[in-house]
């Protein structure tokens, strides 16, 4: 008889930039080696998560991360009076640091997490990836954090356009001239504040890892894929797994290097030349996670088992050439639903 | 020339690399080179297999299999 775990889930925002709680839970549910109650965690009353069938069985909202981890805590114990929680799965970048800084108090109530160290949350952000690549001999393209819009016109000094302006969570734009890289540093600095960070534009096709590290240098599961359809947003809408095997010795490298905790997604640029430049770390699983389950290796599935102490296989393949494509379709809720959640903040 | 030996070609044409996850379609005589590029015959086997097997003068084939040829080689398709 399997055992059934209580789970909480982040990123139920299936949207046209999505998060990862859908294909999380979607990895949760054809689990083999438990069976899954969902909890969904929602910060806005419209994420689609909340409302598709068969994904959430109860759906709490939660404070933002902005508004303290003493708010954030609170609401979790009350959420685990009722719900019981074994395990926890933050999926947005920016609540990660109250997750990772709570977690002695989450394992304290009983509730498990799988995730990186503070330091390999820290030392992978994008303002600290030049230093990262010097200290784990990856190639990364240049990049600089700007705190202030003086310092735009000097770029030109160590970087050729275009280039990229990123936010320090999300968000990045191709600039071609200092007056592009102003519009996209006020638009991104009012959206994710600072720093604004500028990369030196990397060409060639970009390639995407979805991987999970056990904490101690193992690579427990890793699936490349190229984006074959990308949105206006930069989002993935259809992609293909890939046999790149030196894109597989990459990610392991990285994860024997750092000791890698958890989910993560390796973004890297692979030059005509066929050199690799690592532009991006994501610190949690992707929300392309349930590609690498459709290619045989069920990585929510791990995670949870690894959170848990229990012993966990490395995958050691998957299949290539498997492709997903995402599709919109509208949701009817009924208008007691939504005011359920409004009112009670919980459905 | 060979072609990478990841590079899977179906009986329909369908041609597809795993390292860039690009995919083409072939059309049958494409196929058919490809095919035999992958079997390690070389130029000359090809020229005399096709001129006999096709309706085709040897200068028209040469012209096109030359820029099928390039076409391959900037798609990444040979070793």
């Amino acid at each position: 008889m399997l055992p059934t775990y209580n789970i909480a889930i982040t990123g139920l925002n299936n949207t046209d930039n999505p998060g990862p709680g859908v294909p999380v839970i979607r990895g949760l549910r054809e689990a083999k080696s438990f069976k899954v109650n969902i909890i969904g965690l929602a910060y806005e009353n419209l994420e689609p998560g909340i409302y598709l069938d068969g994904i959430c069985d109860k759906v709490y909202q939660i404070p933002y991360p902005s508004a303290g981890s003493t708010a954030f805590i609170d609401r979790i114990k009350y959420i685990h009076e009722k719900e019981n929680l074994d395990f926890i799965i933050p999926n947005f970048d920016a609540e990660l640091f109250t997750f990772i800084t709570s977690q002695d108090i989450l394992s304290d109530l009983g509730i498990k997490t799988f995730l990186p160290t503070l330091e390999q949350f820290e030392e992978r952000q994008k303002v600290n990836l030049p230093e990262y690549g010097k200290k784990y001999n990856v190639q990364v393209p240049n990049s600089k954090a700007l705190t202030s819009l003086s310092e735009i016109n000097d770029l030109r000094k160590e970087f050729d356009y275009p280039l990229l302006v990123k936010g320090k969570f999300y968000d990045a734009y191709l600039a071609y001239n200092p007056e592009q890289v102003i519009n996209h540093f006020n638009k991104i600095s009012a959206k994710w504040g600072l720093p604004v960070i500028v990369q030196a534009f990397a060409k060639g096709t970009e390639v995407n890892v979805i991987a999970l590290g056990d904490g101690n240098g193992n690579t427990i599961g890793a699936v490349p894929m190229r984006k074959q359809y990308i949105t206006d947003k930069g989002k993935a809408w259809g992609g293909i797994t890939l046999g790149d095997e030196k894109l597989l010795e990459l990610t392991r490298n990285i994860i024997k290097q750092t000791k890698w905790r958890g989910g993560m997604e390796l973004e890297m640029i692979k030059t005509n030349t066929g050199e690799y430049f690592l532009i991006e770390i994501n610190p949690r699983i992707p929300a392309w996670v349930y590609l690498a389950n459709g290619a045989g290796q069920n990585l929510p599935e791990a995670m949870v088992n690894l959170g848990l102490g229990k012993e966990v296989i490395p995958y050691t393949s998957y299949e290539i050439g498997k492709m997903f494509v995402r599709y919109s379709q509208d949701l009817i809720v009924d208008l007691s639903i939504f005011e359920k959640l409004s009112m009670n903040g919980e459905l | 020339m060979k072609i990478k030996k990841n590079i899977a070609i179906s009986q329909s044409g369908f041609a597809f690399d795993p390292n860039s996850g690009d995919s083409f379609s072939l059309n049958p005589i494409a196929t058919e080179i490809v095919n035999l590029l992958k079997d390690d015959k070389d130029e000359q086997f090809i020229t005399s297999h096709i001129l006999e097997k096709y309706e085709i003068d040897e200068f028209t084939f040469q012209r096109n299999f030359d820029d099928f040829v390039q076409m391959l080689k900037h798609y990444q398709f040979v070793e």
